[in-house]
């Protein structure tokens, strides 16, 4: 019946607590004297992340935000300083216990940082939700050799294939996946379900680099780094690039891939690139979902135990 | 051929894996941040109702099984098929024992059951959620027996051994839960 589910999805009690914890987020971010900052959640220019597919506004054509990254950026080029928001991304498609199209993401940027000084703080913000718990840091390559994997730097399809059926929790692979798509696979089911209860994984393959800058002493990967808490995944972490000539370039190659997929193409965020090109500076800058974390905090097993209206009900 | 994308996955959903029929027990969406989308699902095999894992690529489509459940009233067993009948048209349709498994020890004549179909064939059948059934062969209850938690074991019509309190008798009427195989309670006529 039309109307039935108009309650919450959440208990009361638990969005009374959201809004705790919303505040406790903030507190966090004054204490150490980042800016709280909004940009807009339409834009002219969206992302051309190739497995990202971004909700569209009808009358005007806009992009709604998958992230408020580029605007973000942008502000740091015109000098902001250290900043955060707490926003709302939409990513379409991406829907199930641990997805809502419609979900709250925090964003921060740290001038000058090192991934590892990030890494530091997203693990204290997390263990102020769920409790101070040692947390491990993997290398990518090492969490895939750690599972019994091939070196996923080096090895092929055909050898990847073959890892994966002839894991000892086998399930045919997919077919038709590329690569990257076969390393994906691997990780979301053979590495992630055997990672420690709160793990950092870093040094991703360059060609998942997304917005990070390549490492310095081996350019096979990139400064980016993920955090698993209890197999969901919280946050996503850059040493940003800087260079809007590589930035270019793999927008060209995503938009490629996307013509290729027979995919929405959004424009180039040219603003995005010439606020770099203007100088972005060094920074860090990390992206995390903050309904998981709640949910995890609150020992929810989906997002629908801390969303007042998932999707469904929205 | 009908297919469902993997997006219209949700559970009881009947898909055609390998050539065999199964159906979705549990969906997943599963999505590395910035990678590769996949369905995850636990899907039974509805002829052994074998429980496996698979993933797809969001956005893949899979074939449909074209597997009809429908209620069907239990007819006789001819000691190799129990024969089931379509209300609306009296076709019958016989079911091997395989289809019928454990429900197979329920079943009494005129009893409305589901039936699943594939194809067209009975696939498998669930017993209605509470039968009323005799009881055959059970030992007199003795009062204040309490050595086996104040239940005793008794042999219904169909076959079935169910626990019952020691109060029951030899030719009584119980009704019996068959999702759990328990004694609900004497049968009111």
């Amino acid at each position: 019946m039309a109307g039935a589910d108009w309650p919450p999805s959440a208990d009361i009690g638990r969005l009374r607590q959201r809004a705790d914890w919303l505040k406790a987020v903030r507190r966090f971010f004054a204490e150490r004297e980042l800016i709280e900052v909004e940009t807009p959640v339409l834009s002219q220019a969206g992302v051309t992340d190739v497995h990202i597919e971004s909700l569209r506004e009808r009358d005007t054509g806009r992009w709604l935000q998958t992230s408020p990254e580029y605007a973000m950026k942008r502000l740091l080029a015109a000098g902001l300083g250290d900043c955060y928001q707490i926003t709302r991304a939409f990513r379409a498609g991406e829907q199930g216990r641990w997805h809502n199209p419609e979900f709250t993401l925090l964003e921060w940027y740290r001038l000058g940082f090192h991934p590892d000084q990030l890494m530091d703080e997203v693990a204290a913000l997390v263990a102020g939700f769920l409790g101070a718990t040692g947390v491990v840091r993997k290398r990518y390559v090492d969490a895939f050799l750690d599972a019994g994997l091939p070196d996923p730097l080096v090895a092929g399809e055909a050898e990847l294939t073959r890892a994966a059926s002839g894991h000892p929790n086998a399930m045919p692979v997919p077919t038709g996946l590329s690569r990257h798509g076969l390393l994906d696979w691997l990780f979301s089911q053979v590495v992630v379900p055997g990672l420690p209860a709160r793990c950092f994984i870093t040094h991703y393959p360059a060609g998942q680099a997304v917005l990070a800058r390549l490492d310095d002493a081996d350019p096979r990967v990139a400064a980016r780094f993920e955090l698993f808490c209890n197999g969901v995944e919280i946050a996503n972490g850059f040493h940003e690039l800087t260079d809007p000539g590589a930035l270019r370039r793999r927008f060209e190659s995503d938009q490629v891939a996307r013509r290729r997929a027979g995919q929405a193409i959004p424009d180039i965020d040219e603003r995005l690139l010439a606020a770099m090109a203007s100088g972005l500076p060094d920074c860090a800058g990390v992206a995390l979902g903050l309904d998981r974390l709640f949910a995890l905090a609150a020992g929810e097993d989906s997002l629908a135990g801390v969303i007042a209206f998932p999707w469904d009900r929205a | 051929m009908a297919s469902y994308s993997t997006n219209q996955f949700k559970s009881g959903l009947k898909l055609m894996l390998d050539g065999e029929p199964y159906t979705i027990v549990e969906n997943e969406f599963v999505k590395p941040g910035k990678g590769q989308a996949f369905n995850r699902v636990k899907v039974r095999n509805l002829k052994t109702g074998k429980v496996i894992d698979r993933t797809f690529k969001s956005g893949e489509s899979v074939e449909a099984a074209d597997v009809l459940e429908t209620e069907m009233q239990y007819l006789y067993n001819d000691g190799e098929f129990y024969h089931f009948m379509a209300p609306e048209t009296f076709e019958q349709h016989p079911a091997p024992p395989e289809a019928v498994g454990d429900a197979g020890k329920w079943l009494k004549e005129q009893d409305i059951c589901s039936v699943t179909l594939y194809n067209g064939e009975p696939l498998s059948v669930e017993p209605p959620p509470h039968v009323t059934l005799q009881v055959t062969q059970t030992d007199p209850g003795l009062k204040g027996d309490t050595s086996s938690g104040g239940s005793k074991p008794a042999t219904l019509e169909t076959g079935a051994v169910v626990q019952v309190p020691l109060f029951i008798q030899e030719g009584e009427v119980l009704k019996v839960d068959t999702r759990t195989g328990e004694y609900v309670s004497r049968a009111k006529d």
